[in-house]
């Protein structure tokens, strides 16, 4: 049998395909709830917090911190063989949601929790691209990143 | 319904074959350690109406509870249920079949637990792909989990080798239990030799894949005076479930077990310090080191140090953990095993790993990625 190389897609649904529109045109956006103003993520029909179906589409500052981070070192998928390690993140962006992420501009021994990033996209196919994310590098190069370890 | 403190009993418990049982299917795995159940309560099939079971991850055993039960020859039952919350469900059968026959239902429940992989399945590749998690190379559990050991590495200077000392501890443990699957000796080196899966955890840290199935009865204390063993209490229980996804955790370095173990404790109304041993989840080391942590044995932070002082292996340390080498390296069969090893060492008679004077077990279930918890406290 032929090993599938290709790695796997999103296959938008209809509660995710505005999102992967948005990224599309390299815009991160989020889902906020009219009734209570929760901002959510992943897409969902209703709001969580208070059930309304009302919602709209709203763009994230696409800036944020990795929460936690790992470095895959064994191939649980084909297509990402060829790349261990590779690492991947988790980031809480300022809106407060957090997503699965890689970190792009800078390897994975250097990531660290606390990070400061902000996103980029990948274009990976003619329809889909992925929001990555990279290191913001506010203080200048020489000064080291400090891992906040906010909260448990 | 009230306190169920010291009311209900686990009189028998069984378990299968353990390791790699291609001969064997899950349902055949559990009727083996049904009626090993049976024989060690010294009841006969009719006497129980009542059954919980679990259908393994990834297979679809449907009313697997009624299934068990007609085949055991227990059917008309008068009480079925099919749970499933994740890792932590064998534990808490215990109570559910005790909330059954408060409520009336039932006189005498079978809880089982089994798992025997098919020949084809590769644990190593995850058939399930999430939309937003494997486009980035996001795989499997262990994954989330090394997400949440990261994050208290961070925070609190824990390391690989002290997730190691859990891993050697419990292969000691292993060596001294003869239905323990892991038979190769290990020190902190080879830990710390072992290949990184996901970093930070080792393959050392993680379970290897294996097959067998646990069983166990809970009758009302009344029905259980004159069966073949002594009785072993249930004191107290709880449940503490703080997120169901991981990332919407409200912490990954504080588990549910905080909040399960203080309601277990405040039930059997005993103070933590009057736990013998404690039986609790260790689907990887990080979640024994954070459960040490939640349950109180050591200060939040401090489990890297108290392992290094003080550890977890019988015969040294002040609380014996995993005594009969846990999912790690006694057998990965969700749960069951902690709840039939802590009936067999406060019963007494567990040989060189037998903990002294043992009365009072704790044995703590997780499931999920730190999703669910469940903490049940018993005693001879």
């Amino acid at each position: 049998m032929m090993k599938d190389l290709s790695k796997p897609l999103p296959r938008p649904t209809p509660e995710s395909k505005p999102f992967w529109e948005g990224c599309k045109n390299h815009q991160l956006l989020l889902q906020r709830c009219k009734g209570c103003g929760d901002v959510r993520f992943p897409p969902n029909a209703v709001c969580p917090s208070c059930t309304s179906p009302e919602f709209e589409w709203i763009p994230s500052t696409g800036k944020g911190e990795v929460w936690s981070h790992v470095v895959f070192h064994q191939p649980y998928h084909p297509a990402f063989e060829r790349l261990i390690p590779y690492g991947v993140a988790i980031v809480e962006l300022e809106e407060g949601v957090r997503m699965v992420t890689n970190i792009v501009g800078c390897p994975p021994e250097d990531i660290r929790v606390g990070m400061q990033v902000e996103v980029v996209f990948d274009d990976v196919s003619a329809e889909i691209s992925l929001p990555k994310f990279k290191p913001v590098r506010e203080t200048g190069p020489s000064s080291p990143q400090v891992s906040s370890g906010s909260t448990g | 319904m009230g306190n169920l403190k010291d009311k209900y009993c686990i009189v028998g418990i069984g378990e299968s074959d353990l390791g790699q049982l291609s001969h064997l299917t899950t349902i055949s795995a559990d009727l083996i350690a049904s009626k090993n159940a049976l024989n060690d309560a010294g009841l006969n099939a009719k006497e129980v109406d009542g059954v919980i079971a679990m259908s393994p991850q990834g297979e679809d055993l449907s009313v697997l509870s009624l299934h068990l039960g007609e085949l055991l020859g227990m059917t008309p039952l008068n009480f079925s249920a099919d749970l499933n919350i994740g890792g932590a469900t064998p534990v808490a059968m215990a109570y559910h079949a005790a909330m059954a026959m408060e409520a009336g239902l039932c006189r005498a429940v079978l809880c089982v637990s089994g798992r025997v992989r098919r020949a084809q399945e590769n644990p190593s590749v995850e058939a399930e792909e999430d939309e937003f998690d494997a486009p980035y190379g996001m795989f499997g559990d262990t994954a989330y989990y090394a997400m949440a050991a990261r994050r208290h590495m961070n925070r609190y200077n824990t390391t690989s080798r002290h997730l190691g000392l859990i891993a050697v501890a419990e292969r000691a443990h292993a060596l001294l239990n003869p239905i323990a699957t892991m038979k190769e000796p290990m020190t902190i080196e080879v830990h710390q030799g072992s290949q990184l899966v996901v970093e930070p955890l080792r393959l050392l840290d993680c379970c290897s894949a294996s097959d067998g199935a646990g069983a166990f009865i809970v009758v009302p204390r009344n029905r259980a005076k004159d069966l073949k063993h002594p009785p072993v209490y249930i004191m107290g229980i709880g449940e503490s479930h703080p997120h169901c996804g991981i990332l919407d955790s409200a912490s990954l370095t504080t588990t549910g077990a905080k909040v399960s173990g203080e309601k277990a404790l405040r039930m059997a109304g005993i103070s933590l310090s009057d736990v013998d041993v404690a039986e609790i989840d260790d689907c990887v080391t990080y979640v024994v080191l954070v459960q040490l942590e939640d349950y109180g044995f050591c200060k939040k932070g401090e489990a890297g140090a108290f392992l290094e002082s003080e550890g977890i292996e019988v015969n040294r340390a002040k609380i014996p953990v995993n005594t009969h080498g846990g999912l790690l390296s006694c057998a990965n069969v969700p749960g069951v095993l902690h709840l039939t090893e802590a009936v067999k060492q406060v019963r007494g008679g567990c040989g060189e790993r037998q903990v002294s004077d043992a009365e009072i077990a704790l044995v703590g279930g997780n499931g999920g990625i730190l999703s669910t918890h469940v903490s049940i406290i018993l005693r001879k």
